[in-house]
């Protein structure tokens, strides 16, 4: 539910930290099912999160940008993953990254792109190695992977988008 | 429920011979590689093409009625068979026919073949360098040099049925714990000197030791399946291939020291791992071969599962279990051991994904047993991750003490297609990169170890000419630098200080005094460090600049890079014989280096130039050269 309202949140909030009956101990999966919603970790229900389980402020700050997991900017619709572990580093997932940072347009230093749409990450090793380079988006591994053919991939998910675009003004 | 051990062999036998019910099974390997090569379309046509001829007939059913009449043929998924390379695989049981690239346009054929009892021959695996056509998996020659221990159930079963699982004497190694004293299980172990698999190499049994011999009410097993290393999967394919290895092994583990909680701490990169290891829980707890008085033992076991948040140095056992208790993954110094105070400041053993996958096995087989594969201080097996520019990538169990060749050209059956071998990185950033020359070393922990790598968790990426061992290096250590969690001062700055005289070398611009500061920052990083990421951050580097000296130097003093990946060091050059002049590189250049006039060739100025490569794609008569 990206663009929540602080009451929403709130509720949300509540919701999960009952579901993990509030052990300090539970942060780490609190704020996992808190970026499953939201898509990224807002500032305030960092705050929500800690004053819920009884622990500061500044610890739930460490350990969201401990993990590379957290994200505590909004992040787009599509997340495209890049592999670069080894197997995919020798297989060109450098040019592969670079090519679809060009594709969706991301400005210098950002991660996701301008309309919302896309945010571009690498990650360390996906275990797919055999199918070197491997792609995921939103858990969808698309494997031997060139620049052609993750631009034909993202040309589709523009046209789902507006697809789903269409939907929604007509509901 | 499942009350006792006659019951357990009884629901063996029955899965067994309700499986021999039917005329034939097919086997679709869902691993990672064939499910991301289109498997599961392959198994949705199979189940339609079989349903449409009326041969289609479940496991239940035959549990149930018995075979089928007629030509009942059941159609199963399995985990990770192995040979990815040829994915999606399809085996055809009883017979072991092993089919490779299947796609769904070629199912009924396939079915076809099978109700017919033929060979479909164009789907068989046929050798590149002999142009042999094999039709049983087991004749393989990537297949024939393996022993699967671990992998025993990996890519035979469904492993979202325990059913499939009792069937190859599932929780029978537990059952027989449960008759025996908790030393004894122990002995057992230390008997065949199961060494931990996630990379140390310290011996199971010895950590089991320990956390028994503690006096505390509460104890904890975690299984670390924080597989972080770049390069392996081994441990996802046991846990999304045979997930109930791994909790038979912690039950057993569990009953050993006198725990009563285990937790299985899976990497968040593995949403299947999980969904498979949640549900093999909740069906061990259905049959009754996990929470309370299991088979009648007064035994209890329970296990959780976590979810990693992304973060290399949880794979570390006091940073993981800092992650467990909610904190920043950050090591801790040891001792105290976790075997003494880990979870919660109580006794905690952690074992590896496959380290756990292999106790079933000895406990149902006898440590004797174990140790007639392997050698005499590595006993047993290890599973490898074989990617790269081999032939054959895939997933492999060979007993300890084979050679980095055997496996290789053996079983990876060499290099792909005009490449030779040169370097084979073994261990992800902990580990370090042999060349050709040390193939003969055997894959076993002390023998690595002195050839300056380590079996690590067991990634074994194969390099070819086209590999710049200066970028690998580079490569390593920048994943190394992002990865420290920062507490030890060496490790944060340290890595940062190499990285950046890396990046300096590739890039033309580093000086022969460099590799010394690289050698210094090694060694001091290696001993200032608290945990093994640290300690061992260094190696990539440091076994580069030992065995590929020539490579830094090329770079530093001929500012060149012979394998010509470093772009930095590539030149981009125009043919003059075959530019016509259009001018359309010029435009592409967004640096302005292209010049000359329409019509007769340009030239490109070196100094300016970025080395982004717009010309070349801009170019229609392919006049742009790219140097070394």
């Amino acid at each position: 539910m990206p663009g929540a309202t602080a009451v929403e949140m709130r509720e949300l909030v509540d919701s999960i930290l009952t579901r993990h009956k509030k052990a300090p101990s539970s942060l780490i999966p609190v704020l996992q099912d808190l970026q499953d919603e939201l898509r990224y970790l807002p500032e305030d229900c960092l705050t929500m999160v800690a004053h819920g389980l009884g622990i500061s402020p500044a610890t739930a700050y460490g350990v969201a940008t401990f993990y590379a997991q957290f994200s505590l900017e909004p992040r787009g619709k599509y997340i495209i993953k890049v592999c670069d572990g080894t197997a995919c580093h020798v297989r060109g997932s450098s040019p592969l990254y670079q090519a679809i940072c060009k594709r969706v347009k991301l400005e210098n230093g950002k991660a996701t792109s301008k309309n919302g749409l896309f945010t571009v990450e690498t990650v360390a090793c996906l275990g797919a190695c055999v199918i070197a380079p491997v792609v995921v988006i939103n858990d969808k591994a698309y494997g031997q992977m060139t620049p052609e053919a993750i631009n034909l991939i993202i040309d589709e998910l523009e046209k789902e988008d507006g697809r789903d675009q269409v939907c929604k003004t007509a509901s | 429920m499942i009350k006792s051990a006659k019951q357990l062999a009884e629901l063996e036998h029955s899965y067994n011979s309700a499986l021999a019910g039917a005329a034939a099974r097919i086997v679709v390997c869902a691993g990672p590689g064939c499910a991301a090569s289109g498997s599961r379309a392959v198994y949705d046509r199979l189940v339609e093409e079989l349903t449409e001829r009326g041969s289609h007939v479940t496991v239940d059913y035959l549990m149930e009625n018995g075979a089928k009449p007629g030509s009942g043929i059941v159609a199963l998924e399995s985990g990770c068979q192995g040979f990815c390379q040829k994915g999606p695989l399809v085996r055809i049981e009883p017979e072991g026919l092993l089919y490779t690239k299947v796609h769904p346009e070629d199912v009924p054929e396939l079915v076809e073949a099978v109700i017919e009892g033929k060979i479909l021959d164009r789907l068989l695996y046929s050798d590149p360098a002999t142009g042999e056509v094999y039709a049983r998996e087991q004749d393989i020659p990537f297949y024939q040099d393996q022993v699967r221990i671990a992998l025993h159930n990996c890519g035979a079963i469904d492993p979202e049925d325990i059913r499939a699982y009792l069937g190859k004497k599932g929780y029978q190694g537990l059952a027989r714990a449960l008759t025996m004293e908790k030393q004894d299980v122990i002995e057992e172990l230390d008997q065949a000197n199961l060494r931990g698999r996630g990379g140390g190499g310290f011996p199971a049994a010895r950590k089991w030791a320990i956390a028994a011999a503690q006096d505390s009410t509460d104890k904890f097993i975690i299984c670390n399946g924080d597989e972080g290393d770049p390069g392996a999967f081994m441990d996802r394919s046991i846990m999304e291939g045979d997930p109930h290895s791994v909790l038979e092994g912690m039950a057993i583990a569990g009953y050993a020291i006198g725990a009563s909680q285990g937790f299985i701490y899976v990497r968040a990169e593995y949403p299947l791992a999980v969904k498979r290891l949640q549900k093999a829980v909740q069906e061990a707890k259905e049959w009754g071969l996990l929470g309370d008085d299991i088979l009648g033992s007064g035994f209890s076991f329970d296990i959780a599962i976590k979810q990693g948040a992304g973060a290399f140095v949880c794979g570390e056992e006091t940073a993981l279990i800092a992650s467990i208790e909610g904190m920043r993954g950050m090591p801790k110094p040891k001792p105290p051991f976790p075997s003494v105070a880990g979870l919660w400041g109580k006794p905690t053993v952690i074992n590896n994904v496959e380290t756990l996958a292999n106790v079933p096995r000895i406990l149902q087989q006898g440590a004797k047993w174990f140790r007639k594969v392997g050698t005499a201080d590595s006993p047993g097996t290890k599973t490898f991750a074989l990617t790269g520019d081999v032939a054959n990538t895939g997933l492999v169990e060979v007993p300890m003490g084979l050679t980095i060749g055997d496996i290789v050209f053996k079983i990876g059956g060499g290099m792909r297609q005009g490449d030779t071998l040169k370097a084979v990185q073994i261990g992800g950033p902990s580990g370090g990169c042999l060349p050709g020359e040390l193939l003969d070393v055997p894959l076993d922990f002390d023998s690595l170890q002195k050839a300056g790598a380590m079996i690590g968790s067991g990634g074994l990426v194969v390099m070819g000419q086209q590999t710049c061992m200066v970028e690998v290096a580079r490569f390593f250590m920048q994943f190394i630098q992002a990865e420290s969690c920062g507490k030890c001062t060496f490790c944060r700055e340290g890595t940062l200080q190499m990285l950046e005289i890396l990046e300096r070398i590739t890039k033309g611009k580093g000086n022969l005094e460099d590799l010394d500061l690289l050698e210094e920052l090694g060694r001091a990083i290696r001993q200032g460090s608290l945990c093994g990421l640290g300690k061992s951050a260094p190696n990539p580097v440091l076994s580069t600049l030992e065995y590929f000296h020539s490579e830094y130097i090329s770079h530093i003093v001929e500012k060149r890079c012979p394998a010509g990946v470093c772009q930095a060091l590539q030149r981009y050059l125009i043919d003059g014989e075959r530019c016509r002049g259009c001018g359309r590189c010029v435009k592409a250049c967004p640096a302005g280096a292209i010049g000359g006039n329409v019509g007769s060739p340009y030239m490109i100025d070196q100094e300016k130039c970025l080395r982004c490569g717009a010309c070349v794609d801009s170019c229609k008569f392919q006049a742009i050269e790219v140097r070394a």
